[in-house]
This record gives structure tokens, sequence and C-alpha cells, in this order.
């Protein structure tokens, strides 16, 4: 007969033995519905527990600061226009403006006027998708709809001034490209805006301004979403400044840091309006600041279109484009975040060297830091909530 | 006529061609209607084109494509499990239709623990999620499988407490017996009210552990196609993949079925008469529950998984507990 002493450390060790689950490796992407392409992340997940990711980035990789050594400044803004697509059009704009600085060339005032109105165009679409694809990511696929309906009629505008709706390719060197509103039949092109089109801006904003209260409505007053995205993924703001991010998801964090307000690429200091911070930096933060800026973008254009002056669209610039030595680093404010370039030219048609800062980049940087200790669904609602084209990662 | 109906295997036999052909329609009517109603939700046309006329032989064209496709089963999948998920699910769908009473004569068999036997049976599905999960041999689909079953304990529950609430009032298992006992429940006056009128919570209860059971937003987790890529389907191709979308759509109509029995009067209508017109009845009534059901889809994001928990076991089950207390507390007393 045992004794009872021996029994009871018998019981003690079994109690000590303690399971042993193996951690899973999940791999997410590169081809997965929820990473905008083609972002891998490498996840250690326990059961529905994430805790440790890895993203690898590269997939997307174009080689476009290489490309530019060998191409003329004009055919960069072609290339340029592709690096964040959802956005094309603003990235051309710090290229630009870096270019005619080394060249001592200023686009006259309406151009850079179309330039402004543009870019806020394309904020405005770039959000808009991300006011649609956030919610589709959480699993609600209506939004979607709402907001592509409301950027249809964005990118309508910007296709009547430019021919294109995702990669114009309308800016030159010094100016706009003078030709818009002129169909195939119209033998002679048109040298401005097309006719009717401050009017159509003035009544799209109207309608993109009232269409945010109902995406508000729909999204902000659904409980669901609200759970999964309140107190989600919170960036703080120390970390957020150490790791470049940039862009709304930094003013999410409470960094009152735009832009448009601190630097001088086009004529943002002659419009009224505020930039959006938010304090927590968690993905509500992320999702408000960005309707936030929807609305104070709309509100921007419909000041522009009041105040657009009269005058030429092209300053005097050379037939073929030749940038003298020198170099500079221009940055803007991109819909995804801050966006820069550092041309360095010896001189002649090419430029030495283009180094292309992408807010991308810097936004997904963060990702090991937030995806620590969450669950797996979390992983899609904060990814959404950074906004980021892989493009503009891998450029 | 009525000495064939009187034969036991020539009835057999039409009530299994009968369900046969029943499980396929209402998942193509549903599964219609879920396109066409998402479609006008979100500003779309929807189908349009199939069939000639508002696209009403879409489903059909992409049934045939399914079996068009080639049947891929992974390498590493368990073959045998592999192949009898599908099987499974959609078997456990079609034994629901056994007891769905559409009139007090048309049903299959009307089972004295119907009720018992409905809750039984519609819980064998997640066992079939839970093998196509397993089975795959895919990251993925595993706990997409994993979610089924977590979310089959969680919701089982509150569903079979919401219903004891009816089988309290009703004093019967029987789903005719239910149905006949809310034709003579005159609780307000003297034109028979349905359950629901009493037993609110308890339909907010069933109809909510139901969105579970049927995996449907904002309870869709084991699928979950934004992180999950497809759950516990993404390695199926085929007419298997039509197994689980058909199992899908048909298990929304039969449990609509079974809630318009249990809370909404079933096949009975004030004033009409229910041999008759008891089909219809019954038929626009589990229409109706599975429009809410369509319209939940396409307005909610979905739930996290510790979420889905929380709310299971921190709400509908205190709820649904409660109203048992409620409920036999009024029976004893009244």
């Amino acid at each position: 007969m045992l004794d009872r002493s021996a029994l009871h450390h018998l019981s003690e060790a079994a109690v000590a033995i303690e399971l042993e689950t193996p951690d899973m490796t999940l791999n997410i992407g590169p081809q997965h519905p929820s990473t905008h392409g083609v972002l891998r992340l490498v996840a250690k997940v326990d059961g529905e527990k994430v805790y440790d990711v890895q993203p690898v980035v590269g997939y997307m990789h174009r080689g476009y600061e290489k490309i530019s050594e060998v191409r003329t400044y004009p055919q960069i803004i072609t290339l340029i226009n592709r690096i964040e697509w959802v956005s094309g059009y603003a990235n051309e704009i710090p290229f630009l403006v870096a270019t005619e600085r080394i060249m001592g060339v200023e686009a006259p005032p309406r151009a850079q006027y179309i330039r402004l109105i543009l870019t806020e165009m394309t904020r405005l679409s770039s959000h808009l998708m991300f006011m649609g694809s956030y919610p589709l990511e959480l699993g609600a696929a209506t939004p979607l709809m709402f907001a592509l309906r409301e950027r249809e009629r964005v990118l309508d505008l910007i296709e009547s001034v430019t021919g294109g709706r995702f990669h114009p390719n309308f800016n030159r060197i010094g100016g706009v490209k003078p030709v818009a509103g002129a169909g195939p039949s119209q033998k002679k092109a048109s040298q401005d805006l097309p006719a009717g089109f401050l009017q159509e801006t003035r009544r799209a904003m109207d309608q993109v301004l009232s269409t945010s209260d109902e995406i508000e409505d729909l999204i902000a007053g659904n409980e669901v979403l609200l759970a999964r995205t309140k107190g989600v993924g919170i960036l703080p703001a120390e970390v957020a400044l150490a790791y470049g991010v940039s862009g709304p998801n930094l003013r999410a964090s409470g960094v009152d840091f735009d832009l448009r307000k601190k630097a001088d690429y086009l004529p943002y200091d002659e419009l009224d309006f505020e930039t959006a911070v938010t304090e927590t930096g968690d993905c509500w933060d992320r999702w408000w600041v960005r309707l936030v800026e929807i609305r104070e973008s709309a509100k921007m254009i419909k000041q522009a279109v009041d105040q657009i002056p009269s005058g030429p669209l092209q300053a005097k610039v050379p037939r073929v484009i030749k940038v003298p030595k020198g170099e500079t680093y221009v940055r803007a404010e991109n819909p995804k975040g801050e966006m820069g370039y550092h041309v360095i030219s010896e001189g002649g048609q090419i430029p030495y060297r283009v180094k292309i800062r992408s807010a991308s980049f810097n936004n997904i940087s963060i990702l090991p830091h937030i995806l620590e200790g969450i669950l797996i669904p979390d992983i899609v609602a904060i990814m959404g909530s950074l906004d980021f084209v892989l493009g503009d990662v891998d450029r | 006529m009525s000495d064939l109906l009187a034969n036991f295997w020539i009835l057999l036999a039409l009530k299994l061609v009968a369900i046969g052909a029943l499980v396929p329609v209402t998942a193509l009517v549903i599964g219609y209607a879920e396109l066409k109603i998402s479609a006008h939700m979100q500003s779309r046309i929807g189908p349009y084109f199939a069939g000639g006329r508002w696209g009403w032989a879409q489903l059909i064209a992409d049934g045939i494509k399914f079996f068009q496709k080639e049947d891929i089963i992974p390498e590493e999948a368990d073959r045998q499990v592999f192949k009898w998920a599908p099987a499974l699910v959609l078997l456990s769908t079609v034994a629901l239709f056994v007891v769905i009473p559409f009139s007090p004569t048309l049903i299959v068999q009307d089972l004295d623990l119907g009720v018992f036997y409905v809750l039984a049976i519609s819980s064998v599905s997640t066992i079939g999620v839970l093998m196509a999960g397993w089975s795959s041999a895919n990251k993925y689909s595993l706990m997409g499988g994993l979610r089924a079953a977590g979310q089959l304990i969680a919701y089982e529950l509150p569903l079979l407490l919401a219903v004891v609430g009816v089988i309290i009032q009703a004093g019967t298992m029987s789903l005719v017996g239910i149905v006949e006992a809310q034709a003579s429940f005159e609780v307000f006056g003297t034109i028979a009210v349905p359950y629901v009128a009493v037993q609110f919570v308890g339909f907010l209860v069933f109809m909510t552990a139901a969105l579970a059971e049927l995996n449907r937003i904002p309870f869709d987790l084991p699928v979950a196609e934004s992180e999950l890529v497809m759950g516990f389907v993404t390695e199926y191709s085929g007419f298997r993949f039509l197994f689980f979308f058909l199992g899908e759509y048909a298990n929304m109509f039969s449990m609509s079925a079974i809630a318009s029995t249990l809370f909404l009067g079933g096949y009975h209508f004030p004033g009409l008469n229910a041999e008759i017109w008891g089909p219809v009845v019954l038929t626009v009534k589990i229409l109706a529950l599975a429009f809410l059901m369509i319209w939940f889809r396409w307005t909610f994001p979905r739930l996290r998984e510790d979420q889905l928990q929380k709310f299971a076991w921190k709400w509908l089950i205190p709820v649904s507990l409660a109203n048992i207390a409620v409920t036999g507390i009024f029976k004893v007393v009244m």
C-alpha cells in the first residue's frame, strides 16, 4: 500500500508538468486579401494570440530611384506617378518643386493653385478609398460602395482637367500641362481649365461634405466597428516620432505636424484650414483624422476655387529641360504622409541621384512594435488603419 | 391517389424527393435574394444578364460552373475527412428540413422531440466545419475550423436556452404542437398572437445565436476572408465548395423556418386556413427573417474572437437564463 506522502508527491508532480504548445508560424501574405498587395508578415502565433510579427517588404521593388538616374526630368514625372498609385498626382508635386528650385523657376500662381486643387482632390480620393476599404477589412462591405461612389465624382473632376484618373502626368516643370478639356474632335487644345470646372467642383465638394456626414453616421454609429477599433493598436506619440511615422497616422497620435502648414511647396498659407489632431492614436483616431481631413480638404478646394488667380499656366522654361548643378530636398504632405525627394543634379538633362522618401515605408516600420501581443483579427484592423500602399513601401 | 400515399415506401420516396428538391431551391432563392438585396443596399444593380431578365439565372449558372471545376484536394490533406466534410455540412442542413411543418399535415415527420432534434442536428454542421478545417492541412483552415468549434460551444447554449422559454409556454417539444399552441395563445384578447409577443427576449437571443450558428456577419469569424483568407473553405474548390455554399444558404432557410415556427406562429396566421395557406404563410415569415439576416450582413463589421465569446457568455446566456426564470414564474402564477 502506498503511503499518503508518496501520493501527495505524485499529484504535485502531475501539476508541475506544463503542456508545451509549440508556436505556429503564420505567413500572412504575400498573397493575402488584406495585405494591400504583396506585403508579407511572418507572425508567430499561439492560437489567436500574436506575439511576434516581422514584416518582409521588397516584393514590389521596381527600382525607381535607380531608373531616375537614366531618365530625363519630364520622364521621371511619369515614373513617380506610379510610386503610390492611389494618389498619383500628389507624388509629382515635391519632385517638381525640387527641380524647379534647382532651376530657379517658379510656377505661375494660377498653375500653383491648379496643382493645389488637384493635390487636395487626390487626398480626397485617397482618403475616401480608405473610408471604404477600412470597414471592408473589418467585414462591412457596404461603406466601400458609398465611399467609391463619392470618389468617382472626385476622379471625374481630375479626369476632366488632366485626362487621366490615376496617373495624370499633368504637371510640367514650371507649370501645368496647358492642354485640357479638349476632346479628340477639338483641334485647338484649350489653354486652361475646362469650362464649368470651377462650378462643378464647388457642387461636387458640397456633395462630398454631405456624404462625409453620411459615412460618419454609417460608421461612427456602428457599435461593432467602434468595439473593433477603439483602444486597438495604440501608437504613442514618441514611438511614432522615433519611427518616422508621418501624415494622418502621426496626427492621430497627437502630434500636430502637417507639412501643408510647415512647408511652402504650394500656396497653402493663403487658405484657411485646420489640421486634424486626436489624442489617443488608436485605430479609431486614425480613421477619425482622415474623416476630418476629407472635410478640410473639401473646404480648402472650395476656397481655392473661389480665389484662384488668372494668368499663365506655364513659366518660361527652355524646350529641353536642363537642370544646373545643385541639390535640394523638398517634402510634401501626401495623403499617406510625408513624401520627399532629394534631387542632386550635376547639370544636364538627367539627375545624378534622386532619393525618394515615401510615407508608407516609414509608416509600416511601426508594425513589429504595434502588432505585438494582439489577436489575429487586430492585425487586419491595425494594418488597415495605417493606410499604406505597397507601391509606396517598396518603390 | 390516397392508396399510393398510404404505401409507406412510396410516401417515403416522395418525401425524400421533396426535400431533395427543396434544399437547392431554397438555397438558390435566398442566395439570389442576397445578391439582389445587397446590390440594392450598395447602390449597385447586382446580377443583371444571366437568364435574360434580372439575372435570375445567375446562381444556376454559378452552380453549373462549380461542377465544371476541377476537384482539387491538397496533397497534404487527410483525403477521406476532406472529402466527407462538405457532405456532412450539407447533410445536417437537409436533416433539418425533415421537421419543418409547412402546414398541420405538410411535414415530413412530426417528432415528439422536434425541438430537441433541431438543436442536436444543427450543431452537426459544425463538426463538418471542424473536419474541413482540420483536414485541409492549411493553417488558415485550421484556425477557421477551431474558431467554428469555439463559436459552437459559445452559441449553442443561448440558442438552447432561448428555446426553453418557448417549450415552457407551449408545454410540448413537437414543432406542430408549438404552432398549434400559438394558434390558441390568446393573451391580449381574442386574437391569437405568436410567442414573439411574450418571448421577445428569447426571440432576440435565438436570432443572434442563429446568426452565429450560420457563421454570418457579424459572427462570420470561421471564414473571415480579410483575416483567414476564406477560413475552413480556403482549400475547397468545385462542387465541394458548392456544397458549403448550398449548405450555408439552405441553413439560413431552415434556421429562419425554425425561428418562425417557434416564435412567429409558423404556418398559422389568424383568419387563414392553415391547411391551404400554411406553406405560403410560413414562406413569407421565413423570407422576412432571411431578409433580416441579409440586412445584418451588409450592415455590420465582424466581431473579434474575444468579443464574440464575451458577448455569448456575459450577455446572451445570462439574459436567456433570466428569460427562462421569468417565463417559468409567469407560467406557474398565471
